[in-house]
């Protein structure tokens, strides 16, 4: 008879990374006409990581997360400086196309906001736009995989016409993770996806995060602390346009090294 | 920064229920401590009366125990502690997990103490004279790691923790002292035989007294420093 040897490794488990750093920013400064909101954000995001921002409002995380995609070129008074890179090519150069830099690096928002189509053009709109599919095969392909991956074929495989926005809230998100899937990304940015759902439809997302980190690199804003204790593997600490700290989640939460991060996530924050 | 507080929250229905649960533990430990001290004194004195009485309060060191998890419970589950407050929580469940073994070890003695009221072996005083030496210094150390928790204070709980040695030192040399007596007069054998399982006793209260202060030690500086030896107890207090 064998014996059963168990042990208990104190161990940090390693995050199933390849240990690559997918994005980088080096002094990201973000101005808002004459304000400057970030303050030099230095950062790295490694490859199939999923990485937290958190801090109160206001603190610049979404706008940090939006330098990410350059969804900051959209307001015309903000102004981004330093360096944001994609596998090292400088994502603000400009010879890079934009639209084809947003399919990948995709972005989910805090609302649901799935386009006034059917379920299936939804997912279909943007694989169409990069030219990604030829032929009604390669859509139909293309809309089940995504849906699979999102979690959410099973529940509407029997009416992808229906309307997108005829879903509940849940299934709205998991249908706009499926729409930026749908274009291959490689990096999902996610601005507080659960902040308008249930509690089990958080917890669907929540899972679902754990599923595609295999896949992607994820960088989620979340005002929710105990969100990101669960699905994140490292958290950032933003106050007032600064980053604070960047650490393994297990760090922060137990033993966070700046006082400013301890205060904010014990609730001592006047 | 080698102090914490679980204070300061934006909630002070937080800060109440934080500062609730540090009073208890005191309030705990202050009883065990009597327990300890009445103890040694019914061990000593032969007094069957005191000895009782230790017996029969146990029981309220145990319900505190209970009455303080549950309170460290409904922390966890509707505050959801991070940081400083969740190593709060937890040291202070496994503090009190030490505090009632020290309850229990006063009990043992108090029982030796009963047992021994009942013999018709006298032993002189000055045979007690090391016993109540160590039982003097586990007090003091029980005490010390009682304020030090109370002021969430690394560096006490440190030189607290440091006391453990002489203990374990004091303890070897009643088992040396014990062992000629037991040569000098085989009469007192059983009384002996009493006198150095009580002395096992409070060895093991210094144990548990240290535990505690590590206990401290984890909730202000972050660091799990037990089954540590003392040199790393030092470099992480004093290191940071």
């Amino acid at each position: 008879m064998g014996a059963m040897q168990m042990t208990f490794s104190d161990e940090k488990k390693p995050t199933p990374t390849s240990g690559k750093v997918k994005m980088a920013a080096r002094d990201v400064k973000v101005f808002y006409g004459d304000n400057e909101a970030i303050h030099g954000v230095n950062m790295d995001i490694m490859e199939n990581e999923v990485v937290a921002f958190i801090g109160p409002s206001g603190c610049g995380k979404s706008t940090f997360l939006r330098c990410l995609n350059r969804m900051n070129d959209t307001i015309d008074i903000c102004r981004v400086t330093g360096k944001v890179t994609l596998d090292e090519r400088d994502i603000y150069d400009k010879s890079l196309d934009v639209v084809q830099l947003r399919a990948q690096v995709g972005m989910v928002f805090q609302k649901p906001n799935p386009f006034p189509k059917s379920i299936y053009e939804n997912i279909v709109y943007g694989p169409k736009l990069h030219g990604l599919v030829n032929s009604k095969s390669d859509m139909d392909e293309i809309v089940e995989s995504s849906l699979q991956r999102a979690g959410l074929w099973k529940e509407v495989k029997d009416r992808l016409d229906s309307p997108g926005t005829g879903l509940s809230g849940g299934q709205q998100q998991r249908l706009c993770i499926a729409r930026a899937i749908a274009v291959s990304p490689e990096v999902i940015l996610m601005d507080e996806p659960c902040s308008a759902l249930d509690p089990i439809a958080t917890s669907i997302i929540e899972e679902l995060i754990d599923e595609l980190k295999g896949s992607y690199t994820i960088a989620i804003v979340t005002h929710n602390m105990q969100q990101a204790a669960r699905v994140s593997d490292k958290t950032a600490f933003f106050h007032m346009g600064d980053l604070v700290e960047i650490s393994e989640t297990r760090e922060i939460f137990t033993n966070p090294k700046d006082r400013r991060t301890e205060d904010y996530i014990t609730g001592r924050f006047g | 920064m080698n102090k914490q507080r679980v204070d300061g929250h934006t909630s002070q229905a937080y800060d109440a229920e934080m500062n609730q649960v540090v009073n208890h533990v005191l309030e705990m430990g202050e009883l065990v401590t009597q327990q300890v001290e009445k103890a040694l004194q019914a061990f000593i004195h032969s007094d069957s009366a005191l000895a009782q009485q230790v017996v029969e309060k146990d029981h309220l060191v145990n319900k505190m125990e209970v009455d303080i998890d549950n309170e460290c419970v409904q922390i966890l589950v509707r505050r959801q502690p991070a940081a400083g407050d969740l190593r709060a929580v937890i040291a202070v469940i496994k503090t009190i997990k030490d505090v009632e073994r020290i309850g229990d070890q006063a009990k043992r003695i108090a029982r030796l103490a009963l047992k021994a009221s009942e013999s018709d072996q006298m032993m002189a005083p000055k045979e007690f004279n090391e016993f109540q030496t160590m039982g003097s210094r586990v007090l003091e150390m029980l005490r010390g790691a009682m304020q030090a928790f109370r002021k969430m204070d690394a560096e006490d709980a440190l030189s607290v923790a440091l006391l453990d040695k002489q203990i374990d030192n004091d303890y070897e040399a009643i088992l040396r002292q014990n062992m000629t007596y037991m040569l000098e007069d085989p009469r007192n054998i059983t009384r002996i035989v009493e006198m150095t399982w009580a002395g096992r006793a409070i060895e093991r209260i210094g144990d548990h007294a240290r535990n505690i202060c590590e206990y401290t030690i984890y909730f202000v500086k972050g660091q799990d420093v037990r089954h540590q030896d003392d040199s790393v107890l030092e470099a992480t207090v004093k290191g940071r």
